[in-house]
């Protein structure tokens, strides 16, 4: 499959990156690329496959559903690029 | 007893109880030979004072008569583990400055056996890639040598293979989402194994692919890996996919005796236009543990060729699903924003700013395979494909076979630079003979067994049966007795 700079431009906005208009010619191409390998695989016969969700056949273990941790807010904050008065802070986000 | 290019884990172990040397003189040393290779960039956080610290608590234990195998063994730790109060960047730009509030299981396991930490290793950037440029440090540099060329030491645990190739360190921590351990192991003339997933904890481990990663050894030779990996396995209730099973004595099960083993050899792995060198390897090493009593099996694994294209699906989404926490809020970096930005454009600049184009470029095409509309087409079929690149391997151990023996590399290690003009599918075909063993879950360890022509070393990658490394050690225990591969880098650095 072909990508576009149109498509190019939508996945880099999903995927919350910035890029400039003058990149997306390259990055479009890069895509095309990498699907072109990736679409080998309409190739293999998956009719009737269940798709892997555990590579190993082990059941999660459960728990106790209680509190284990926290309180730790100090920690939690220490490496914030911009932590005050005990929250995260943010660019206004409300109008 | 400061000879390090002889050391081993095993022997220094042996030594520290002897008490012929102690854990301080062993970390003295260690950190002046990494003082003198700033030039491979293997090292990129030194921690001297928390080494100096733990070895002479490990001296103190070792002088109680406690003193496990890791005991005031000096070792280096990949930048992707999280260690409390040290940089742990993943080698990215975005997480500059990250000082976790807490260690991960496996170095904690590992400090707990009285290992001591000489620092942080280089690697690519979130263990995306295969030859260590993609650091924000800049590249990990090969201790080996052809003429004046710097050659790659592989990736992305470049600065672990370094590290341990140079002697800057008796073992490492490496991880491997796709060949990670194995393939720089095989670039540097070391060990590495990645064990079974679920084998080693995964917790505060920085994630990439999260059914993928797994943590391992990289050390110089199969002894020092059973030992170390023996330290970092085990069960961890803070990570679900970690085994409960009891984890067994590695170096016990290494007798050498490999008699009546059923050793396959799959035909898909002789790619068309591998190197004559790759193959005579190969059929080397074949031949050495047909000598020691294995017997060898041609066997099929009728999906390999799909193994890395569903890798570069399966890879990528979860990376892109990972690295969504990367939002400039609450660890790393945050972009300089202009008057007027909003919320989604920090999120944008500085995701821009702070990962690197391979990761940029993974995180994209992870986040176009999930997208509405292609989910199916691409990711569920990935999936599909996965499980029954799995049934290829269920089938051959179902059948009797104990181990199967592949190259490790399609090559020996290339210079630094000469894949730069190469699209990324060129760098990827560098994990084609270790993605199929992520995908499928199992152990898998790299053995050097040769050099090239232009005298670098080639490795020799054994698969096993889930949950037996044990076995899995013993035989590549049993190739390394008949390759007995002893070079060694010439120190130019």
């Amino acid at each position: 499959m072909s990508i576009d700079t149109d498509t190019a431009r939508r996945v880099a906005k999903l995927a919350r990156i910035k890029v400039e208009d003058d990149a997306l010619p390259a990055l479009a191409q890069e895509f095309s690329a990498i699907l072109g390998f990736i679409e080998q695989l309409n190739e293999v016969e998956v009719d009737g496959v269940e798709p892997m969700t555990s590579v190993t056949p082990q059941r999660l273990k459960r728990r106790v559903d209680v509190v284990t941790d926290g309180s730790q807010q100090d920690a939690v904050l220490k490496n914030a690029p911009d932590a005050r008065e005990g929250f995260f802070a943010v660019p206004k986000v409300v109008e | 007893m400061t000879d390090l290019n002889k050391l081993t884990i095993a022997s220094a172990r042996d030594a520290l109880r002897k008490g012929d040397v102690s854990s301080a003189e062993l970390t003295d040393a260690y950190l002046g030979a990494i003082e003198g290779a700033g030039v491979l960039n293997a090292f990129v956080h030194n921690t001297p004072e928390v080494a100096k610290a733990q070895a002479a608590a490990a001296d103190a234990r070792i002088k109680s008569g406690d003193a496990p195998d890791m005991c005031g063994i000096p070792l280096g730790i990949k930048d992707l583990f999280c260690t409390k109060g040290v940089n742990s960047q993943a080698a990215s730009g975005i997480l500059e400055g990250f000082k976790p509030e807490y260690e991960s299981t496996v170095t904690t396991q590992l400090f707990d056996a009285g290992a001591v930490m000489l620092g942080k290793l280089n690697m690519d950037e979130f263990a995306m890639g295969s030859s260590n440029e993609t650091s924000v440090y800049g590249d990990a540099v090969n201790p080996w040598k052809v003429g004046d060329e710097k050659l790659t030491p592989g990736g992305s645990s470049g600065g672990s293979a370094s590290a341990v190739a140079a002697d800057l360190c008796l073992g490492a921590t490496g991880t491997d989402t796709g060949g990670s351990i194995r393939q720089p192991a095989a670039f540097t003339g070391i060990t590495g194994i990645k064990p079974t997933y679920g084998r080693v904890s995964r917790w505060g481990v920085v994630a990439f692919a999260s059914s993928l990663d797994q943590a391992g050894p990289m050390t110089k030779d199969v002894r020092d890996s059973a030992i170390m990996l023996e330290a970092m396995c085990g069960h961890d209730p803070k990570d679900s996919t970690s085994a409960d099973l009891a984890v067994p004595n590695f170096e016990a099960a290494l007798t050498g005796d490999i008699k009546g083993k059923v050793i396959g050899i799959p035909k898909e792995y002789r790619m068309d236009g591998m190197p004559s060198e790759i193959e005579k390897l190969w059929e080397d090493g074949t031949a050495m543990l047909r000598d020691e009593g294995a017997v060898v099996r041609d066997i099929t694994l009728p999906h390999t060729k799909y193994a890395l294209p569903a890798y570069y699906v399966i890879a990528p989404a979860e990376a892109s699903s990972n690295l969504a926490r990367y939002d400039g809020v609450r660890f790393g970096r945050r972009a300089k924003l202009s008057a007027g930005d909003g919320i989604t454009e920090m999120y944008e600049k500085t995701r821009a700013e702070g990962f690197g184009p391979e990761v940029q470029r993974r995180v994209m095409v992870g986040t176009y395979v999930l997208s509405a509309g292609f989910y199916d087409a691409y990711y569920n079929r990935a999936r599909k494909v996965r499980a029954l690149i799995k049934q290829d391997f269920d089938t051959v151990f179902a059948d009797g076979v104990d181990a199967i023996l592949t190259p490790a590399t399609p090559s020996a290690a290339f210079g630094l630079g000469t894949m730069k003009d190469a699209d990324p599918i060129q760098m990827y075909l560098n994990d084609v003979f270790t993605v199929t063993v992520n995908l499928a879950g199992l152990p898998g360890i790299s053995v050097p067994a040769g050099l090239d022509a232009n005298g670098l070393p080639l490795g020799l990658q054994l698969i096993g049966r889930p949950w037996e490394e044990g076995d899995l050690l013993n035989v590549a225990y049993a190739l390394e007795q008949s390759a007995g591969f002893v070079a060694k880098p010439q120190k130019w650095w």
